[in-house]
């Protein structure tokens, strides 16, 4: 693989991961428990948002084909897309949808940290900015998976059954291919494997103290990040966000 | 903005013979644009006035959220998506300041959400409208938002300190956001014929609610006198009206986009433009629950608050339990 290709390939992964979730999490507009939760799930939605637009921007940059980050977001098809599945899959309840941030924001605050010191400069510079914002989501969303899963018997039920259904995505996070053995050998990004042992502590840490179970199965859905099998939300997902880019093609908005 | 039809409390305003002491003390105060402070003495008609409008006012940035909210998930651009959710994080923030500000009046920002679910206090009536393409969110910030700046600029200065300050955060941000609105009309505007389309269409169906916004005329606006006197109103309804209308005209005119208003024209006497009233008959409806929109938002909200039940009692149950561990650890020491 052309280096220039798998760096396009590590960037939408980045920003496809950001997007997706960043979306998700805008979906809450309005309609959270609680007034402060409305406004922390629509700062947090902002700086993924924003997140996206620097990978996807750099992405497109460095693609050279002349797409920007709104061609890549707004025109490319689910196949094209290269998040992990975890991001895309439905939000489901408020505790759902904060175990699924928790779970990101874990990955992706060990992440961040490791691309700190990427040889790529515009890498390192998001993630230093990146890194800023999420290190306030994970503490945001590890508190709240705390004091819910220690919270009633039905907040506690309702966060064991959340981490149930989603824990079997967390393992794609950590998958690597070629694309990340490219990026290891050019010193752009660590590989995911390696980052493992660091997020197990991290996350066992917080949901010890929440009282809830970690599943034993390791099993692992993926699919996502190579773009080869999808969950059929993000179709649909896809068709609510890319509406008006697709019906009024060339429209300057 | 967002406070119309507010009924103020007691039997209109009295003489300055009716006044008791403290009355006038208090009157003397406001005359001479003293700010009242929660621990100051103030009338309970004051108080139950104040509450009912901050309160209402507070209810509009809540439910004001959802017909923008309508529109995060089909933003057409990334930047488009992050100033929307930027703005709609704003309103919720100034839900938070106005709730606040009520809780120093003597009411929970719990009683408050109460009395909004059971129907018994409203928001403004422009959110029972729908947003249906996306220069609505357009004309939202351009004519929805710049109605609001046009009430809330002169409440910078209204007698209660706490809503006054909470004002003077509020208009700095609706400002902005008001310049943003603009802002993509004018893109829709210059836009291919579709986006005209959209535009135009925006502004046919919220011209008339935005004026709604400022509440009836005044020949029908029986409680204005004594909020007045309490600065807790400090223009008239028509007064506001008549300034947005012609601060908004030369903007329409602009955008090249059309006023809906055959009878729109600028008198050389008064020094303003001549406009029509909005259908009167529709807003009161829109009041009593008939709004296009009213009972979708109303079911949203209270969906959103039984929901998000087991959340919040979670969330105090663990608060509780931290507290009781820590003292138990602060007793064994």
């Amino acid at each position: 693989m052309q280096d220039q290709d798998a760096l396009f390939q590590f960037l939408l992964r980045m920003g496809d991961n950001t997007l997706v979730l960043g979306h998700r999490v805008s979906e809450w507009c309005g309609v959270s428990p609680v007034l402060e939760e409305d406004i922390a799930l629509a700062n947090t939605a902002l700086d993924m948002i924003g997140q996206t637009q620097f990978w996807l921007g750099l992405a497109g940059e460095v693609e050279g084909k002349g797409r920007t980050a709104d061609d890549l977001a707004f025109l490319r098809d689910v196949w094209d897309f290269r998040n992990v599945l975890l991001v895309e899959l439905p939000n489901g309840d408020f505790g759902q949808t904060l175990m699924r941030q928790f779970l990101f924001d874990a990955w992706a605050s060990i992440m961040l940290g490791h691309l700190m010191t990427s040889t790529d400069k515009r890498v390192a510079d998001i993630a230093e900015k990146a890194s800023k914002e999420v290190a306030y989501h994970v503490e945001r969303s590890a508190g709240t998976v705390v004091g819910l899963g220690d919270g009633t018997p039905e907040s506690h039920a309702k966060m064991q059954a959340a981490l149930d259904l989603l824990y079997p995505y967390v393992g794609e996070l950590f998958e690597s291919d070629d694309v990340d053995a490219a990026m290891v050998s050019a010193g752009i990004a660590p590989d995911p494997a390696s980052l493992r042992d660091a997020y197990d502590a991290l996350i066992e840490r917080v949901l010890t103290e929440a009282t809830l179970t970690v599943p034993a199965s390791k099993f692992t859905h993926k699919g996502g990040r190579t773009g080869y099998m999808h969950t059929e939300h993000l179709g649909h997902m896809l068709t609510q966000m890319q509406w008006l880019q697709r019906a009024y093609p060339g429209a300057t908005w | 903005m967002y406070a119309q039809l507010v009924k103020t409390a007691g039997s209109g305003v009295k003489s300055r013979e009716e006044m008791s002491e403290n009355e006038q003390d208090f009157q003397n105060r406001v005359d001479a644009d003293q700010k009242i402070e929660p621990k100051d003495w103030m009338p309970d008609d004051y108080r139950a006035t104040l509450i009912r409008q901050i309160g209402q006012h507070a209810h509009s940035e809540i439910v004001g959220q959802l017909p923008e909210g309508n529109w995060i998930t089909r933003a057409p651009t990334l930047e488009r998506k992050a100033i929307l959710l930027a703005k709609v994080q704003d309103e919720a923030g100034h839900g938070l300041y106005l709730y606040c500000a009520a809780e120093t009046l003597g009411v929970t920002r719990d009683e408050l959400t109460e009395e909004l679910l059971s129907g018994r206090m409203k928001y403004s009536s422009i959110f029972n409208y729908p947003t249906l393409n996306w220069a609505d969110i357009g004309a939202v910030g351009w004519l929805v938002d710049g109605a609001a700046i046009m009430n809330q600029v002169p409440l910078q200065r209204t007698s209660y300190g706490p809503y006054s300050r909470a004002m003077i955060r509020i208009c700095k941000e609706e400002s902005f956001h008001q310049r943003q609105g603009y802002d993509i009309m004018m893109k829709m505007a210059q836009g291919t014929d579709a986006q005209k389309k959209m535009a135009q269409d925006a502004l046919n169906r919220l011209w008339y609610p935005s004026l709604m916004m400022f509440g009836p005329s005044d020949k029908d606006s029986v409680h204005s006198a004594q909020s007045l006197a309490w600065k807790i109103k400090i223009d008239t309804n028509d007064e506001l009206r008549q300034r947005f209308v012609d601060q908004t005209v030369p903007q329409a005119k602009y955008l090249g986009l059309t006023i809906p208003d055959e009878n729109l024209k600028w008198n050389e006497e008064r020094g303003a433009h001549d406009y029509s009233d909005p259908n009167w008959s529709e807003f009161f409806d829109v009041i009593k629950g008939n709004g296009p929109c009213n009972t979708d938002r109303m079911n949203t909200r209270i969906k959103a608050w039984e929901d998000g039940a087991w959340v919040r009692e979670g969330l105090m149950a663990h608060a509780d339990k931290k507290a009781a561990r820590k003292q138990a650890m602060t007793a064994a020491e």
